[in-house]
């Protein structure tokens, strides 16, 4: 099958290689997504759930952090920090409370792999949250959950009732001596939250608005106490570690960025959906086994890793999708939310929009950020409708370059990225916006109806 | 809905007086709950998030007298509290309808359709953004990403999915909603009011029989990697939950011109601040204020 040639311009990988979904995906948290009540620990503990705990709990608390650090886990909430090395960095025998905060909040538009993950399989999180408050001698976790996801938060609730029954919770954890309690937090909306220091302030019950360091969460975290933040998958991905073993882990991926991982394919693609492949694979692989493009179509541009990641094109489509790979590319692997818009799709409309949600989400406490997202989106609508100057788009390029490591936290970073890689991959269009007085897409087009009214559009 | 000058708190005479206490049954009924949140935190702030779901669940919105009480509780000033409700999108401020009909109009979604699903609805509802219908059923609003970018566009009403939305699979919804009718989303439990929905978000489980496992384990999204892993083919992609397809979409449509209503993700601008529920049988500041 031939289809790669409809997504454009890269060459083909070799042939012959591996190409079989079989060879190419590793189900692991994903592995019974699909059976009946996926979700409750009795389908959990047929997986053998909370095998990975009772090794851990076997080992010394170093022994897992050193374990952890060994197989090379890195944060999969978009920075990509060595999970085991965040759990090294908090201080023992300080005498203060320490705490684990699972980072719930995904937010980062077009991201989508926490929440179904978490909708089919909490226990997994909650196994890895038991898990790592062993090693970093932790008796109150918390997992901030955004709010916006009630059916989410529904199974939360029913899986740590459960845990705290069968005695995974509480105290005493399986003779072990642990003790640990779980709290289920929802927020309340707002992006910012996700900001691991923001999410501190917002559990500490204040505006989430990120805090200056040093000191850093690991040394003046929750209540001014050590503190590791996690992201939900990094935390459920170690339950999986222990059991199976580091050299396992290891033996997917590659050396710096090795493991499984969940990418979520949407846009304009014949299969939208969660796939779960040891880090590496590329987009075009993904295409490949899943379909393509919707019919018709070619892929124009994309993101690796959700909005605030600088967008590639179908020059891209072989780029391995692993923090090294994405990285050399000219962007950041960031959470593997790989949006993909075809050619029917404005990417000035895009940009815009994407801008409009950063000024709206900006918490407000430093300058650039504030007052740079609020100036970039007069910009954009200027010029979307057709009422911009050439010189706008140099003076776009130099607020972005005054957010861009200007700002207070990462969220100003973020709202850089659309712009500049944007405007260099695709200044023709802003250039047409304004010299054609307007935008020349219909948005019709790009729907995800559109192709059903080919022929009655007459 | 329209609100009152007074409601949108913009007298510029008087100053504010105290806001109303809740009725003692109501107010010793909240303190029990709020007692309960409080005990999960190390320290007692932390129960502000969840303590203002939790008046939300009361009155529907965060009113002064919701924010007062949290006040009480914590040991904060109004001042502190109104800080933090008014930060955060999911607080209300004013009274509202029993269905919140949000439209992801995002990047992807809009691109998707979620612009033209956002429009229909607008029209078929004759209301605007954060504005509710008059029979005080629903309340439509454009939300941000909801991380469900997988099943684009998305509807989410009462914090439910309801996925690969079209705009006529919209518009029956809203008016089953409207009529009485019961509605399950794609994912999640069949729809409780938006009190109801305030207090699962305050911490307090949902008892009803059934609702943690409706809709199964994981959507059709969900599990196009294990399936092709498996060596299944992949599914053919389905199903607009609700119709089975658009029907009714608009088939010429006009070019691209940006009007200022369609800058979605745009109200950036200051929003109301609360009042309290004129219903509420302690008065609101309406009476206050002598109108």
């Amino acid at each position: 099958m031939s289809v790669s040639t409809r997504y454009g311009g890269a060459s083909q990988p070799e042939a012959g290689g591996e190409t079989s979904p079989e060879k190419l995906l590793a189900p692991v948290l994903s592995a019974f997504w699909d059976e009946d009540e996926s979700w409750t620990l009795d389908v959990y503990r047929r997986h053998e759930g909370y095998e990975g705990l009772r090794k851990a709990l076997a080992m010394s608390p170093d022994d897992v952090i050193a374990y952890v650090k060994d197989s090379g886990l890195r944060g999969r909430g978009g920075a990509g920090f060595p999970t085991g090395m965040k759990w090294q960095f908090i201080p023992q025998g300080d005498g203060k409370p320490h705490y684990l905060v699972v980072n719930a909040d995904e937010s980062e538009p077009g991201t989508c792999k926490d929440i179904p993950l978490l909708f089919a399989n909490p226990h997994s999180l909650i196994e890895g949250i038991v898990i790592a408050c062993y090693a970093i001698r932790s008796s109150h976790a918390f997992i901030y959950l955004r709010g916006e996801v009630v059916p989410v938060l529904r199974r939360l609730h029913s899986a740590v009732r459960e845990a705290y029954e069968a005695g995974y919770l509480g105290e005493n954890i399986m003779g072990s001596g642990l003790d640990l309690e779980l709290t289920v937090h929802a927020g309340a909306g707002a992006y910012i939250c996700g900001e691991e220091t923001a999410l501190l302030d917002s559990l500490e019950g204040r505006r989430g608005q990120p805090r200056l360091r040093p000191p850093f969460p690991a040394v003046a975290g929750l209540y001014a106490c050590p503190t590791v933040v996690n992201n939900v998958e990094s935390i459920a991905s170690v339950p999986a570690i222990l059991k199976n073993g580091k050299e396992w882990f290891r033996s997917m991926g590659s050396e710096k960025s090795p493991g499984f991982t969940l990418y979520s394919l949407s846009g304009h693609v014949a299969g939208p959906g969660q796939y779960e492949a040891p880090l590496g694979i590329t987009l075009r692989q993904l295409l490949d086994m899943s379909g393509g493009m919707r019919p018709g179509h070619r892929l124009k541009f994309w993101t690796p890793g959700g909005s605030s990641t600088p967008m590639f094109t179908d020059e891209h489509l072989d780029v391995p999708l692993d923090y090294e790979g994405v990285g050399a590319a000219g962007s950041m692997l960031g959470t593997k939310a790989l949006q993909c818009f075809d050619e029917t799709t404005c990417v000035v409309r895009a940009v815009t929009r994407w801008t409009e949600f950063y000024a709206h989400e900006s918490c407000g406490k430093c300058t650039p950020c504030r007052e740079g997202t609020y100036w970039l989106v007069q910009l954009l609508r200027d010029i979307e409708a057709g009422k911009g100057a050439m010189s706008d788009l140099d003076k776009l390029a130099d607020i972005a370059d005054n957010i861009n490591g200007k700002s207070f936290c990462a969220l100003g970073d973020g709202a850089a990225s659309p712009i500049f890689s944007s405007l260099k991959y695709f200044r023709d269009e802003y250039e047409e916006h304004i010299t054609g007085r307007g935008c020349p897409f219909d948005p019709a087009r790009s729907t995800a109806w559109a192709d059903q009214h080919t022929e009655v559009n007459a | 809905m329209t609100t009152s000058s007074s409601e949108r708190g913009v007298s510029l005479g008087m100053p504010e007086l105290p806001a109303p206490a809740y009725p003692d049954d109501v107010r010793t009924r909240l303190e029990a709950d709020a007692r309960e949140i409080i005990a999960r935190y190390p320290g007692s702030r932390s129960a502000l998030l969840p303590l203002l779901h939790l008046v939300q669940s009361q009155e529907g919105h965060v009113t002064r007298t919701g924010m007062q009480f949290c006040a009480d509780m914590l040991g904060l000033t109004t001042a502190e509290v109104t800080a933090v409700a008014t930060f955060y999108t999911m607080y209300r401020r004013r009274p509202s309808g029993d269905y919140q009909v949000g439209v992801c109009t995002n990047t992807l979604c809009a691109v998707m359709g979620g612009d033209a699903i956002f429009e229909t609805l607008q029209e078929h509802l004759g209301v605007g953004n954060g504005e509710t219908t008059d029979d005080g059923k629903v309340t439509l609003e454009h939300i941000e990403c909801n991380a469900a970018c997988d099943f684009a566009p998305v509807v989410m009403v009462n914090w439910e999915f309801f996925d690969n939305q079209t705009p006529s699979s919209a518009k029956r919804l809203v008016d089953d909603l409207r009529a009485g009718r019961p509605v399950s989303p794609t994912r999640g439990a069949p729809l409780c009011t938006f009190k109801e929905t305030a207090r699962i978000l305050a911490g307090f489980p949902d008892e009803r029989d059934g609702a943690v496992g409706a809709s199964g384990s994981a959507g059709h999204a969900s599990l196009m990697g294990l399936r092709l892993a498996r060596g299944e083919t992949a599914p053919a992609r389905v199903v607009h939950p609700r119709d089975g397809g658009p029907h009714d979409e608009p088939r010429n449509r006009e070019v691209h011109d940006p009007s200022p209503a369609e800058h979605l993700s745009s109200h950036d601008a200051p929003q109301d601040t609360s009042a309290s529920d004129p219903a509420n049988p302690a008065a609101g500041p309406a009476a206050e204020e002598g109108e």
